[in-house]
């Protein structure tokens, strides 16, 4: 492969971009959706390709660097034909996917995060797919393959150097289940498509709020804020335009069920983003889909415009002279923080996902500094739930500050991974029971940011009363060393922490490194010290919740499962940071020397 | 009058810059002289240091003889003192870090032009580099820093009375420097 | 009249639109910070300037100034996180100040000597981060970058020229400039430009200017930062004249 900087692009490339850019009006905000065509074309986006951009959207090049550089899907250097990403949660590496990238580093001769010498393969790790329902799961070119195993392996790294198409792999391989093992008012709804809607045109847009609010609808991505509350806020902020924005960049490792409602229940959510448009006077509304799930957006486009056809979207909505809303799909590119709503908001004005400062809030300087209401997938479809139900029979669903289902994303070590929808209030006993798991130490609920329950606290509840999530359930049985999970979510905090404010940027690192020291065996008492500093630095300090929890996991593991630590850290109070001897080795090499004097002992 | 506390000091990867600028308390030696006694020190050229209550260490950890000497002052001195930039973060040998330790050797006994059947030293009374140089805080347990390249003779004069006297060690603005 | 908060029990003036640092600067209150500048929109990245207000922690340069705040800033716990923060920083960069020409007006350093830093706490990442020579009259030293963005903020908004830029993401954020063969000769950049005047630290350097003032005679030999920025606050919230922390630099 040519080095980037001999990659031309030629004349039918550059008409290729010329049009890409007008198809996107040359609209610079929309720099993100660019290059993301960019990547998917031509494998890269090439210092020409750059210049090309800069010119046409009439921006710096240095502004297509520092945007394409932020997301981890982009990439401004070849980085091979096929570019393959192992899903690296905890349950991907339960199932075996550390061996299975070995097995396939080896077949394709290639050192992970490495392009081949032929510019024909990279392999690499990415966070949490939303696959851990069926993994080990890994991503190819951005296309998602799921059950992988040592003959899937081979397959594939045969298919990779016969260089077959990858619209030409076995269909199986991309096969997504929705493992839908339990259904309540939300998968088990029978409503046809454009019915929650009719009903609430002819009641209005206040009536809509009111229910919301009587409802007691709390959002479903985990901080449970209030939803009418966050309607009412927005329809009544001043702005120019108003907007609606689907948080679908469902990056919280362990969470899969925003995946299935965009599968199964795709018209429910739309339906819920068309009433809040209602309820908050917005005409434009996005839905920001994790690049992870770009398999979707086919069909995500064939549901909006089937929607469009039967004017549940576009002008005079069901014959209401005025109701002008429609919805467009922003493709995320790798980046868990845009998950929070301020970084989503600037990443859909094509910028790098950075969070803002706030006050103020999106619902009054959201996109485009105007009024935003930003909500989850499941929190639209429970809002059209609630709406059609009625504020009072919903609220008898749930608890008294939890109203309404709940999805749970179950992975891990049970018998039945996959959805489960639950009324507020259910224990994490019986949740295990459903899911078939024994002999369970513990369950980390909502992600690596959210808590870690251990065995004599299985009979708490879920519910913002006691445990909020946004609804991953990860189950670990008594053969998991507790340690290790929280040191591959310390590993996923570090990855994807923005870098914007000091404490997360250096502290995640830093947490990464004592996690990995105390693994390698030179962990100290000492460490156990520095990890309460760090946590104490990135709790009180950071710009963010990523950075504000990032210590949670080892807090958490730390109180419950501290042997699993302790067992892992020297006796003395005092060990090198290094490996003292290992020091000496290049030395030793050039030397040619190794007597006694030439090694050091570890302690004296 | 209560017993002399017992003072050693040496330099690792350093220059004895720290050193001299200890000697810059000029006449205050006199005065400390009263209330410490040396150890192992260049001052007084004993070789191995003893029991001792404060080691004072310039210099950061480049080789395997660093390693060995900062052992044998944490194991015998109750407190240890990391002085100057290299003692406290690797200072101007740490310039090294970010080059390969091999392409070192290679560059500087075999390709420098000019340089005739050159080979890299081997002899094993000669100490082996460390691919990196560390500061002394990652190999032994630090008490106490004075920064500064050097600190000056105020700095260490207000740090060490301090720290004789039993109060906490505070430098202020003026003796606190990283230059 | 003017609406007021508590600040360490004192009471603090604002007008509205004014942050708390904003506030608290010009009505003689210092609060540690490095990546505020008086003459631009706060950003709030460094978070130095982290206080507590009604019990809760938060940076102070973004957050607005309202009635009846109790802001609680010159505290132990406050100064202990700043410590760390200040650690952090010199724990990621490679900042070897006996080297730099900007040693004795960095405010890095100062900041570090105020808060009674005297040793980096954390293990240093030591980056490899290459020097940008190419310019005739002017080098970039990225070892000493703290990221925070005045260079950027500078040639955007006066400049108009978007010299600066930061790339990737997380520990490997770094500062880009804007060419294509990612060296600053091919840019725009003039020695006049705002973005010249403004790094904290010793990242913008002009060539063959260096270490020009003798050392004690330097910008914080002479006085601590927390005198020295409340110095340069007021003058600026008044008739916006220039800052003289960056006529200094120059």
């Amino acid at each position: 492969m040519l080095p980037d900087n001999e990659t031309r692009i030629n004349d039918s490339a550059e008409l290729w971009l010329d049009q890409a850019v007008t198809r996107y009006e040359s609209d610079s905000s929309r720099l993100l959706q660019i290059l993301h065509e960019v990547q998917e074309r031509f494998g890269h986006i090439s210092q020409q390709a750059t210049g090309i951009l800069a010119e046409k959207l009439d921006i710096p090049r240095a502004r297509i660097e520092s945007v394409a550089s932020f997301y981890s899907f982009l990439h401004l250097k070849p980085h091979g034909e096929y570019r393959v990403l192992f899903s690296d949660n905890i349950t991907d590496r339960m199932l075996g996917s550390e061996a299975l990238m070995e097995q396939m580093c080896q077949l394709l001769w290639l050192q992970p995060g490495k392009v081949s010498e032929d510019g024909l393969v990279s392999i690499n790790t990415t966070s949490c797919t939303g696959m851990c329902d069926q993994g080990p799961a890994m991503l190819v070119n951005g296309r998602a393959i799921t059950r992988l195993s040592h003959q899937r392996v081979q397959e594939i790294a045969q298919l990779i150097r016969n260089r077959t198409p990858l619209a030409d792999w076995p269909a199986d391989f991309f096969r997504v289940e929705d493992n839908i093992r339990r259904s309540g008012l939300l998968l088990g709804n029978t409503l046809a498509y454009g019915e929650v809607l009719h009903a609430a045109v002819t009641a209005g847009a206040q009536q809509i709020v009111e229910v919301v609010k009587a409802s007691g609808l709390r959002g479903r991505g985990g901080a449970g804020f209030p939803t009418g509350q966050k309607w009412e806020a927005c329809r009544n902020a001043p702005g120019k335009e108003h907007y609606v924005v689907c948080n679908a960049d469902e990056g919280e490792p362990g969470t899969f069920k925003d995946r299935v409602l965009l599968t199964r229940q795709a018209d429910l959510v739309f339906e819920g983003m068309t009433l809040c448009a209602l309820a908050v006077g917005a005409s434009k509304g996005f839905l920001y889909l994790r690049g992870e799930y770009r398999y979707l957006l086919e069909p995500l486009h064939a549901v909006l415009q089937r929607r469009r056809d039967s004017n549940l979207l576009g002008i005079s909505i069901l014959g209401k002279p005025g109701f002008d809303f429609d919805i467009e799909i922003h493709l995320g590119a790798g980046a868990y923080i845009c998950g929070e709503e301020s970084a989503l908001i600037e990443s859909l004005e094509g910028k790098r996902g950075v969070p803002r400062s706030r006050p103020p809030f999106p619902v009054t300087h959201g996109y485009m500094q105007q009024p935003t209401a930003v909500d989850n997938v499941e929190t639209f479809c429970q809002a059209a739930l609630a709406v059609q139900m009625g504020a009072e029979k919903y609220r008898a669903i749930g608890t008294e500050k939890s109203s309404g289902s709940k999805l749970v994303s179950v992975s891990g070590d049970c018998a039945y991974p996959g959805i489960y929808e639950y009324p507020f209030g259910v224990t994490v006993r019986e949740i295990l029971q459903d899911c078939g798991a024994v002999n369970t130490r513990a369950v980390q609920i909502s992600g690596p940011s959210g808590v870690c329950v251990p065995e004599n606290e299985f009979n708490r509840k879920l519910g913002f009363e006691d445990l909020p999530t946004a609804g991953a359930f990860m189950v670990f049985d008594d053969s998991r060393d507790m340690f290790e999970v929280a040191r591959n979510y310390v590993h996923f905090f570090a990855h994807e922490s923005c870098g914007f404010c000091t404490p997360c940027r250096v502290g995640t690192s830093m947490l990464k490194q004592t996690m990995d020291k105390i693994a390698n065996g030179h962990g100290t008492k000492h460490d156990l010290r520095e990890i309460d500093k760090l946590d104490r630095v990135l709790q009180n300090t950071s710009h963010c919740g990523l950075g504000r929890t990032a210590c949670n996991p080892v807090l958490h593991t730390l109180k419950h499962f501290r042997p699993a630590y302790e067992n892992r850290l020297k006796s003395l109070d005092f060990k090198p940071a290094f490996d003292l001897d290992g020091s000496l080795a290049r030395a030793r090499q050039m030397t040619g020397r190794d007597d006694a004097g030439a090694h050091l002992k570890e302690t004296e | 009058m209560s017993k002399k506390l017992r003072v050693a000091t040496t330099s690792l990867a350093g220059c004895f810059g720290c050193h001299m600028s200890f000697l810059d308390i000029d006449e205050r030696l006199l005065t400390l002289l009263d209330l410490v006694e040396f150890d192992r020190s260049p001052i007084n050229d004993i070789k191995h240091c003893g029991p001792c209550d404060i080691g004072i260490i310039e210099g950061g950890v480049c080789n395997a003889e660093n390693v060995h000497v900062l052992r044998e002052f944490r194991k015998n001195c109750k407190i240890i003192i990391a002085i100057g930039a290299c003692a406290i973060n690797g200072g101007l040998p740490a310039q090294r870090n970010h080059l390969d330790l091999a392409s070192c050797l290679t560059e500087v006994y075999l390709t420098e032009p000019g340089l005739a059947h050159g080979h890299i030293p081997n002899d094993p009374e000669l100490p082996l580099p460390l691919d990196k140089v560390h500061p002394l805080y990652e190999v032994v347990k630090i008490d106490y820093y004075i920064p500064g390249c050097p600190p000056s003779g105020d700095a260490i004069w207000k740090f060490l009375t301090d720290l004789i006297a039993g109060r906490t060690p505070e430098l202020g603005h003026g003796l606190i420097k990283y230059d | 009249m003017s609406d007021t908060f508590q600040l360490d029990g004192a009471v603090v003036p604002f007008e509205p639109g004014q942050t708390v640092m904003q506030a608290a600067l010009a009505a003689g209150h210092y609060i540690p910070h490095l990546c505020y500048h008086p003459e631009f929109k706060p950003h709030g990245s460094c978070k130095l300037c982290t206080v507590k207000v009604n019990g809760r922690t938060i940076a102070s340069c973004t957050m607005p100034a309202e009635a009846g705040l109790n802001v609680e800033s010159n505290i132990e716990e406050l100064n202990a996180l700043r410590r760390a923060l200040v650690q952090m920083l010199f724990a990621e960069g490679n900042h070897f100040c006996p080297s730099c020409e900007k040693s004795g007006n960095c405010v890095l350093q100062a900041l570090g000597y105020d808060l009674e830093v005297h040793a980096t706490g954390f293990r240093h990442l030591y980056p490899d981060r290459p020097l940008d020579a190419s310019h005739p009259d002017i080098l970039l030293d990225f070892n000493r970058c703290v990221l925070c963005e005045l260079c950027v903020r500078a040639s955007s908004e006066v400049d108009g020229k978007n010299v600066f830029a930061l790339a990737g993401r997380g520990i490997t954020k770094h500062l880009i400039v804007n060419s294509e063969s990612g060296l600053l000769k091919d840019t725009n950049i003039a020695l006049t430009d705002k973005a010249m005047e403004v790094c904290p630290v010793g990242v913008i350097l002009k060539k063959r200017v260096g270490f020009s003032q003798p050392i004690g005679e330097r910008r914080y030999d002479q006085r601590p930062i927390s005198a020295q920025a409340l110095d340069d606050a007021p003058r600026l919230s008044g008739s916006g004249g220039s800052c003289p922390a960056c006529e200094d630099a120059s």
